[in-house]
C-alpha cells in the first residue's frame, strides 16, 4: 500500500497534470495567437534599484497595473522575469506605454513614463522590457520577439 | 531625469539572470518560472516549466528555440523546484533522466550530486552513496565541497564513521562549510569511539568564526553538545566554560543555560547555578527546558539552606505548572475540535517564513501553544507541509470549477452572438469568393497571353476599342463588296485595302509602347491583387477564429471538470488523513507534555512541604 506521502505527492502531479491542460484552454479561449500580446519586465544584472509600480498602457487603454512586493523584487534581482500582462490586440501597429516609479541606488526617488511602437502579426506578439539604472537615472528597454 | 531607451531588435529580449542563473537570460517564459520559483511558488514555476520544456521538446528544430540556450538548467530546475515542492518521486526521474541523458560530464555530475541529496533526505543512503560514487572525471568547483559535505554525511548514516572522519578532515579548509564541517568532524569522531579527538575538535568547531546566523547556530550546538560531553565526563568546569559560548539569544539557548547550571550543580557550587537557572526561569513556560529550571532553581536555594526563597519558588512552580496543564488541556480540547488544522492554514500566519514560530504568538490560538518543538521534528514538518500543499491545491481545484463554469458561459455568450451571424457572413463570403476567383483567373488569362506574345508578337491583341471597331468594320465592307466586280467596287477595294493598312501600320507603330503599358497594367494589378489576398487571409483567419471562439470545448471542458472533482474528492480524503495524521501526533506530544508538567507539579508540592518544614523548623531553631 502507498504511503500517505506518496499519495500526496501524486495527487500533486495530477493537480499539474490539470493546471496545464487548464493553461492551455484557458489560453486557446481568451488569448487566441492571433490576437496575444504578453509583456514580461526583468531588471538588467545586478540591478539595485527598488520598483515600487509599473502601470501598463496599450493604444491608450491601461491594460495593467502593479505594486511590488519584497518578495517579488526580490525575485526580479535574482535574474526573474514577470509576466506583467496577457491580452489581445488586433494585428497591426500598436502602441505601447510604460511608466514605472521607485527609488534609486541613491534614495532619490524616480518616476518615468515612455512610450513604444510594436507590430502584431499572425504570431503572439512577446514584448520584455527591461529595467535597469543608468548614470543616475532609470532606463527602459524594450525586446522584441 | 530619467532616460527611456527604446532599441528596436527582432531578436528576443535579451536579459540577464544574473549570479542566480549565471548565464545570460535568453528565454522570458523560464525567466517567468524562475520568477515564480524565486517566490517559493514552485507549483507555478513546475507547470509553466513542464510546458515549456514539453513545447521545446515538441517544435521540429529544438535548437531553434530560446530554451536551447537554457535546457540543461530547465532539466535540473524541473528537479530542483519538484524537490522544493516535496515530489520526492518526480524529482528523483527529471535527475536520472539527466543523468541517463547526453549531457557532458559536469552536468552527468552534478545531476548524480542531486540525486544523491534526494536519496539522503528520503534517508536512503545506500542509494545515496551509490549516486555519489557515480560521479568521476570533471566536477563543477561550486560543487566539489558540498559533494563531499554530502559523501560524509552519508557515511555516518551508514554508520561508517572512519570514512566519514577522512572525508571530513579533508574540508576543514572550506570556507562556505566552516563550522558544518567543523561539528560533523566532531561528531564523526566521537562515533568513532574517539572520544578526547571529538572534544577537541568540537571546542574548535565551537570558536568558528560565524559570518551567518545558520553558523551561529552550528556555533552554539557545538558548545552545547561539547558543554553536554564534559558534564558527562565530570569536567563541570570545562563543561561550564563551553555552556557559557552558547548565544544567549540562539536557539539552543535555553539547554545551554540549564546544562550550565545542572554543571554547576555537579560541581557543588550552587550559588553559581542560580544564575543561569533564574535567567532560564523568567522565560516563556512553554518551554520544557524552563519547567525543568522552574523546579532546578528552588532546588538551588533549597541547597544553600535558602529555604523560605525555595518555597517561593516551589510555590510559583506549582502554580505555573498548573497554569501550562491548564494551557495543555485547552490545546488538547481545540485540537479535538478541529481548530488545530484551522490554525495552521490561517493565510496571515504563512506569509512570514517564521509563521511556526509566530503561531506561538497568536492570543487565539492555543491550539499551537506547545507544538512548537513538535513542529521542528523534520516528520512532522513534513506532514505539516503536505497538509498546508493539500490545502493549496484545494483552493486551486475550487477555484477552477468556478472557472470552467465561466469558461462555459463565455462560450455560450459567443455562441449566441456568432450562430445566428455566421450563415449570413458565410454566404456572402461564398459570392465574393466566387467573384474573386472569376477575376483571379482573367488575371492568369491575361498575364499568359502577355507571356506569349513576347515569343510571337500579336499587334492585334493590343488594339483599342476604336481600332477594333474600325477593323471589324472594314471587313464587313470587303465582305459587303466581295460579289461585286464593277469599277466603284474595285476602287472601294483599294481604299479598304489602304485602310486596312493604316490600321496595321498603327498597330505594329505601337505595339511595343503597349505592350509595355500592358505590362505594367498588370504588375499594379498583380499588387491589387496581393492585397486582396492578404485582405482574404485575413479574414479567412478572422472567421476561423470566430468559430475557434466557441467550438469544440465542450468534451475538454467536461473532461476537465470530472478531473477537477475527482481531484477535489481525492484531495478531501487525503486532507482528511493528513489532517488526523498531524492531530494525534500533536496529541501524542501533548500528552508527553501533560505527563512531564503533572511530574513536575507532583515534585514541586512536595518539594514545596519539605521547604516550609526546614524553613520553620530553621525558623524554630533561630528562635531557640
Amino acid at each position: 500500500m502507498r504511503s500517505l506521502d506518496e499519495q500526496v505527492q501524486e495527487i500533486k502531479s495530477d493537480v499539474l497534470g490539470i493546471a496545464a491542460e487548464l493553461t492551455r484552454l484557458e489560453e486557446k479561449l481568451l488569448y487566441p495567437s492571433n490576437t496575444q500580446v504578453a509583456v514580461f519586465l526583468s531588471l538588467s544584472p545586478e540591478e539595485v534599484l527598488e520598483l515600487d509600480s509599473l502601470r501598463i498602457e496599450i493604444d491608450g487603454e491601461p491594460v495593467a497595473h502593479h505594486i511590488y512586493s519584497f518578495k517579488e523584487l526580490d525575485a526580479l534581482r535574482k535574474g526573474g522575469v514577470q509576466r506583467v500582462y496577457t491580452g489581445n490586440v488586433p494585428s497591426g501597429d500598436h502602441h505601447l506605454s510604460v511608466s514605472v516609479a521607485g527609488k534609486l541606488r541613491s534614495g532619490s526617488d524616480f518616476q518615468s513614463t515612455e512610450s513604444f511602437g510594436f507590430r502584431k502579426d499572425v504570431e503572439p506578439r512577446v514584448l520584455g522590457l527591461t529595467l535597469a539604472e543608468n548614470a543616475g537615472a532609470a532606463s527602459i528597454e524594450l525586446g522584441h520577439r | 531625469m530619467s532616460v527611456l531607451r527604446f532599441v528596436a531588435s527582432a531578436a528576443a529580449a535579451l536579459l540577464s539572470a544574473g549570479s542566480s542563473t549565471g548565464t545570460e537570460l535568453r528565454d522570458l517564459h523560464f525567466g517567468e518560472t524562475l520568477y515564480h520559483a524565486y517566490q517559493a511558488h514552485y507549483f507555478e514555476a513546475l507547470e509553466r516549466l513542464d510546458a515549456e520544456i514539453g513545447q521545446h521538446y515538441a517544435v521540429d528544430e529544438p535548437e531553434l528555440d530560446a530554451l536551447q540556450h537554457h535546457i540543461d538548467h530547465a532539466e535540473f530546475s524541473v528537479g530542483d523546484f519538484e524537490l522544493h515542492y516535496r515530489m520526492h518521486h518526480r524529482a528523483g526521474r527529471a535527475i536520472k533522466a539527466v543523468l541517463e541523458g547526453d549531457v557532458d560530464e559536469p552536468v552527468r555530475n552534478e545531476a548524480a550530486f542531486r540525486l544523491a541529496r534526494i536519496h539522503f533526505q528520503k534517508d536512503q543512503p545506500e542509494a545515496a552513496l551509490h549516486a555519489l560514487d557515480r560521479i568521476r572525471g570533471r566536477i563543477p568547483e561550486k560543487l566539489r565541497d558540498e559533494i563531499e559535505f554530502l559523501r560524509a554525511n552519508v557515511y555516518l548514516a551508514l554508520d561508517r564513521p572512519a570514512d566519514a572522519v577522512d572525508v571530513l578532515r579533508r574540508l576543514q579548509g572550506s570556507q562556505p562549510l566552516a563550522g558544518f564541517a567543523a561539528y560533523n568532524l566532531g561528531i564523526a569522531l566521537l562515533r568513532n569511539g574517539d572520544e578526547l579527538d571529538a572534544i577537541e575538535q568540537l571546542d574548535r568547531a565551537g570558536r568558528t568564526d560565524a559570518p551567518d546566523d545558520a553558523t551561529e547556530a552550528i556555533r552554539d550546538k557545538s558548545n552545547l553538545v561539547l558543554g553536554t560531553l564534559l558534564f558527562e565526563s565530570s569536567e563541570f568546569d570545562s563543561a561550564q566554560s563551553s555552556l557559557d559560548r552558547v548565544r544567549l539569544d540562539g536557539p539552543f539557548s535555553n539547554q545551554a543555560l540549564l546544562r550550565a547550571g545542572w554543571a554547576n550543580v555537579s560541581s557543588q557550587d550552587f550559588e553559581r547555578a542560580l544564575v543561569p537557572w533564574s535567567l532560564l526561569a523568567a522565560r516563556a513556560p512553554t518551554n520544557a527546558a524552563v519547567q525543568e529550571a522552574l523546579i532546578a532553581l528552588p532546588y538551588a536555594y533549597s541547597q544553600l539552606d535558602v529555604h523560605g526563597r525555595a518555597a517561593v519558588l516551589y510555590g510559583h512552580a506549582v502554580e505555573t505548572f498548573g497554569q501550562e496543564l491548564g494551557k495543555v488541556d485547552a490545546s488538547m480540547r481545540s485540537i479535538r475540535d478541529g481548530e488545530f488544522l484551522t490554525a495552521l492554514v490561517r493565510e496571515e500566519i504563512r506569509q512570514n517564513t517564521d509563521w511556526v514560530i509566530r503561531l506561538r504568538d497568536l492570543p487565539e490560538a492555543p491550539e499551537t501553544l506547545y507544538l512548537i518543538d513538535l513542529m521542528a521534528s523534520h516528520d512532522f514538518q513534513t506532514a505539516l507541509q503536505n497538509y498546508l500543499d493539500l490545502e493549496d491545491l484545494r483552493k486551486k481545484l475550487v477555484a477552477w470549477q468556478s472557472s470552467l463554469a465561466a469558461f462555459e458561459d463565455l462560450i455560450r455568450v459567443r455562441r449566441d452572438y456568432y450562430e445566428p451571424r455566421l450563415p449570413e457572413i458565410d454566404d456572402q463570403f461564398r459570392r465574393i469568393d466566387a467573384r474573386i476567383r472569376l477575376r483571379m483567373q482573367q488575371r492568369e488569362s491575361i498575364a499568359m497571353r502577355l507571356e506569349n506574345m513576347l515569343i510571337a508578337p500579336r499587334p492585334e491583341l493590343l488594339a483599342t476599342s476604336d481600332e477594333q471597331h474600325a477593323g471589324l468594320r472594314i471587313e464587313q465592307l470587303e465582305e459587303a463588296l466581295a460579289s461585286s466586280e464593277s469599277p466603284v467596287a474595285d476602287g472601294l477595294r483599294a481604299r479598304l485595302r489602304r485602310l486596312r493598312g493604316v490600321l496595321r501600320f498603327g498597330l505594329e507603330m505601337r505595339y511595343h509602347e503597349r505592350l509595355t503599358r500592358t505590362h505594367e497594367h498588370l504588375r499594379d494589378l498583380t499588387a491589387d491583387i496581393e492585397q486582396l489576398d492578404a485582405r482574404y487571409d485575413a479574414f479567412v483567419r478572422t472567421r476561423q477564429a470566430a468559430s475557434h471562439s466557441y467550438v469544440g470545448y465542450e468534451d475538454s471542458i467536461a473532461g476537465l471538470r470530472t478531473r477537477v472533482g475527482e481531484a477535489l474528492e481525492r484531495l478531501q480524503t487525503l486532507m482528511a488523513r493528513q489532517g488526523h495524521l498531524l492531530e494525534t501526533v500533536a496529541l501524542e506530544e501533548l500528552e508527553v507534555r501533560r505527563d512531564r508538567l503533572e511530574a513536575y507539579q507532583n515534585q514541586a508540592r512536595f518539594a514545596l512541604a519539605d521547604s516550609y518544614d526546614r524553613a520553620a523548623k530553621a525558623q524554630a531553631a533561630q528562635a531557640r
